[in-house]
């Protein structure tokens, strides 16, 4: 029999303002096994883990039940509790009165007795749980990380600067990101480009970095510490090691036409290309299915003009194989589609724009030279209409619920360097509101207003017009002087949401790493573990995480590079024991078990058996337990009921179904 | 006033719910005060994948009015895959009680993701909602497991 000590805790206000925690107490001592029982204001407190360990030690307990907030909180810090005092951490079951009860019930009599139900399953739990001992698994000290824009940059080289190899996977041909693709950058206006490259090129240059760029992830296997990564480097059909960089081939390429992606489609490139001039690394690839050698077997003009001899037509896709300890996924965004909002007539007007598109014609390398002009007519335009949120904080399903953060800071900044430039451009924004929480944010906006004379008018526009004569006209309304607004534009730009990568949710599935509706990979906790992915072993940086600016994911880029070096400076790391475990006695060797598991843990043996009395050779499930990650599948498919798994054992599970049916 | 419903009838209700995303979704709920009735009672298991009919059934026969298992998303299981062993498995077992007279409504299976505290307490609401509405179960209460 065991010896139960049970813990109620008040959790401030928070449980005991709605639980009566003194009758939890009582009513635990009534259980079979307690023989202890209190409650405090905060068990998780030094003082409460003190009460505990007193508690072990005095009353000889050999389990615990601690009633409190969820596990998913402090779990660990009870089991650690627990162990100090001598007593496996394994022995601790956590009853959530809190998330589960007190916060989402108001009645006192019903939550506290649905407080004694959930603790008294908690109890019976207890009284089958059995001491586990974790095993030990290494560490690969090399990190991966998915995504080479500004956060996958940032972190590889805090990684790499701690002494530790990075892989940077990167699925465009160079590394850079959205980043790249910018003008100027708010709140300071330096040129994006000009703080950019030397990172870019420090990334090249590091002894510990090494970057595939047109390449993507293949396949994850294996789990924290031991990750087994393929990697497909898609054929570049240039070879890295002897090509210079010099771009004539680009130059002689007669395949000219497809649209640039780095320039948003608004200019073209050759079929041979770098995306950008700065690109890291500095070698172009081919663009099969607009290369003219690829689809008719004439031209082969680059591999003659390339002294260098780079050109290799013959090149095929290789899968690089690697392992890894910690994988950082960095991903990015995109701009969400505009096909939903026609009445912006975003399809119909060339001269209805998004933000990063007006970033690529405002940049001196981007397709205009750096002139503001209408991609219609080529004419310079007088009267600019900004409309921010377009997709954004939207009640229905055409567009966001979520606010993206940085829209409001780079229009006030496209619009402060139009009139800058411009003098005599009018710049019109339609509003929401205005969101500016952030250094030298707010100071920034007010700059163009009252500076730049900036026209920020609140509300909404209902509709874009285009008109015969190429003009806009653009239906609005001024909410704070409650009048509708008809406006003659030249150019409209829209600040579409941003939205997760589309492809993340293929890598998110690979790495098991969870995603919220919205695509946006979720963090083990919302507010103390931002930077973890629920998953051991994955940390999230940039974008791919939440919108944000270039200092916040610089800022999130480096607390995940520290995660990872946590994780890759340890020698060995403690592994779940709460692992399947299949009785000799009961199991056939029937296979079922190891067809289901999803990570390849059971294998048979042949093994001599006991049978009562009988000794015989049997063909027998065996688990690995550095393998098997606890999930149970086999558990409810073995037909002859031999595999159970520890921690959650058929036992424990039925009895806290009894408990709660009582 | 002498036709009134039975105000007194408050359902039993265990909840399944798995670690990684479902248990998650109810902690948020929890945190972001999204009530639900008290009636539902919450036991964790790593995946649905470990969620045995057995259980289930164990369930109903210790008086349960009505069980529901909720899991990660159909491709976004922690594991992989558990949560399709899982909704086969349901399928299988719902449509078995359904042959012996089981109303379909005492079992429901739900997928909430660790982001839907919202949908929990929704969903726990809708459940509640129809099994008081189906009222006791007397089919599969083993009337010997009554105090035991
Ligand atoms: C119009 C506009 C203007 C902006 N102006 C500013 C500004 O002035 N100041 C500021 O601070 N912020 C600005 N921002 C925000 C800024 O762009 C972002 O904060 C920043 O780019 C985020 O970097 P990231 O690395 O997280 O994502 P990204 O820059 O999107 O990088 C992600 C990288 O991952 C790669 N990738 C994606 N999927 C895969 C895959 N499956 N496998 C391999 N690689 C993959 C992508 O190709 C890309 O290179 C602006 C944003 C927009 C849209
Ligand atoms: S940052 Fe501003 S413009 Fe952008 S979505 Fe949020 S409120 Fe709208
Ligand atoms: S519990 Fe899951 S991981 Fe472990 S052996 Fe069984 S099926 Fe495999």
């Amino acid at each position: 029999m065991q010896r139960i000590g049970v813990f109620v805790c008040h959790c401030g206000t928070n449980i005991a303002a709605t639980v009566d925690v003194k009758k939890v107490a009582e009513m635990a001592l009534h259980e079979p096994g307690v023989v202890h029982a209190e409650d405090y204001a905060y068990m998780c407190s030094e003082a409460g883990q003190e009460l505990i360990h007193k508690a072990i030690k005095e009353k000889h307990l050999t389990g615990l039940v601690v009633c409190s907030c969820s596990p998913r909180m402090h779990e660990t810090t009870f089991r650690n509790a627990a162990e100090k005092a001598g007593l496996n951490p394994y022995m601790v079951e956590i009853a959530n009165i809190r998330e589960h009860c007190s916060w989402i019930h108001k009645d006192i009599e019903e939550a506290t007795e649905k407080a004694v139900i959930l603790m008294r399953a908690a109890i019976a739990k207890v009284n089958l749980d059995a001491p586990l001992k974790p095993g030990e698994s290494h560490v690969t000290k090399r990190a991966l990380v998915i995504g080479g824009g500004i956060a996958g940059i940032q972190t590889a080289l805090d990684i790499a600067e701690a002494g530790y190899p990075v892989d940077i996977v990167e699925k465009t041909p160079s590394i850079g990101g959205r980043m790249s693709q910018l003008d100027k950058t708010f709140p300071t206006l330096d040129c994006s480009s000009c703080i950019l490259t030397p990172k870019m090129g420090e990334v090249n240059a590091h002894p510990n970095i090494n970057i595939y760029t047109y390449s993507e992830v293949e396949s994850v296997s294996g789990f924290v510490g031991d990750f087994t990564v393929e990697i497909r480097r898609k054929a570049r059909s240039v070879d890295m090691d002897k090509c210079t960089g010099c771009g004539v081939c680009q130059d002689k390429c007669p395949s000219k036409k497809t649209p640039s992606e780095f320039n948003r489609g608004l200019g073209t490139r050759s079929a041979i290309y770098t995306p950008f001039a700065q690109a890291v690394p500095n070698v172009p690839v081919i663009d099969r299915d607009a290369c003219i050698k690829f689809k008719t077997g004439k031209c082969g003009i680059c591999s003659k003009v390339c002294l260098a001899g780079a050109i290799d037509y013959d090149q095929t896709d290789e899968i690089v194989t690697e392992k890894y300890g910690a994988i950082v996924v960095a991903t990015g965004f995109d701009m969400i589609k505009l096909d939903k909002y026609d009445e912006y007539a975003y399809s119909q007007s060339k001269d209805v724009i998004t933000s990063l598109e007006l970033e690529r014609i405002m940049n001196a390398a981007g397709p205009t030279g750096g002139h503001l002009e209408r991609l219609s007519d080529g004419k310079a335009p007088k009267e600019i209409v900004f409309i921010q949120c377009v997709g954004s904080r939207c009640a229905d399903d055409r567009g966001k619920s979520y606010c993206s953060k940085v829209c409001c800071m780079y229009t006030a900044k496209h619009a402060m360097l139009i009139r800058d430039k411009y003098p005599d451009v009018n710049v019109t924004v339609f509003y929401i509101d205005v969101r500016t929480p952030g250094k030298n944010f707010d100071e920034f906006y007010r700059r163009a207003v009252e500076e730049y004379g900036v026209n920020y008018i609140k509300g909404q526009v209902g509709k874009v017009i285009p008109q015969p004569d190429g003009k806009l006209l653009v239906q609005g309304a001024d909410l704070l002087d409650n009048k509708q607004i008809l406006k003659e534009a030249d150019m409209v730009v829209l600040a579409a949401a941003i939205e997760p990568n589309p492809d993340v949710r293929k890598i998110a599935t690979m790495l098991t790493a969870s995603i919220d509706t919205n695509n946006f990979l979720t963090e083990a906790h919302a507010k103390l573990r931002p930077v973890e992915s629920p998953t051991a072993g994955i940390f999230l940086s940039g974008v791919c995480q939440g919108p944000k600016d270039i200092p916040e994911t610089v800022s999130q880029a480096g607390a995940a590079a520290v995660k990872a070096i946590g994780l890759l400076a340890k020698d060995k790391l403690l592994t779940n024991p709460c692992t399947a475990q299949s009785d000799e006695l009961l199991c056939n060797g029937c296979s079922q078990c190891a067809n289901v598991c999803p990570y390849g843990a059971i294998t048979y043996e042949n093994k001599e058996v006991n049978d009562h009395g009988i000794r015989e050779i049997r063909r027998l499930a065996v688990v690995n337990d550095a393998l098997c990650q606890g999930c149970g599948a086999c558990t409810v498919t073995c037909p002859s009921g031999a595999m159970d798994l520890q921690g959650f054992s058929n036992r424990q599970i039925l009895a806290e179904v009894d408990a709660i049916c009582r | 006033m002498s036709i009134e419903k039975n105000e007194e009838f408050r359902p039993k209700i265990v909840a399944f719910c798995c670690n990684w995303c479902s248990y998650a979704g109810a902690d948020l709920a929890g945190s972001s005060r999204m009530t639900y009735s008290a009636d539902v009672k919450i036991i964790r298991v790593p995946c649905s994948c470990r969620v045995n009919p057995m259980f289930i059934l164990r369930a109903f026969e210790r008086g349960a009015d009505g069980v529901i298992m909720c899991g990660c998303h159909p491709g976004d299981c922690h594991y992989t895959s558990g949560n399709y062993y899982a909704r086969r498995r349901m399928t299988l077992l719902f449509s078995m009680l359904d042959y012996i007279g089981v109303e379909s409504g005492r079992t429901r299976v739900e997928w909430v993701s660790a982001a839907e505290g919202a949908k929990f307490s929704e969903t726990m609401h809708e459940f509640v909602d129809k099994i008081t509405s189906l009222g006791k179960n007397v089919r599969l209460e083993d009337l010997r497991c009554r105090n035991l």
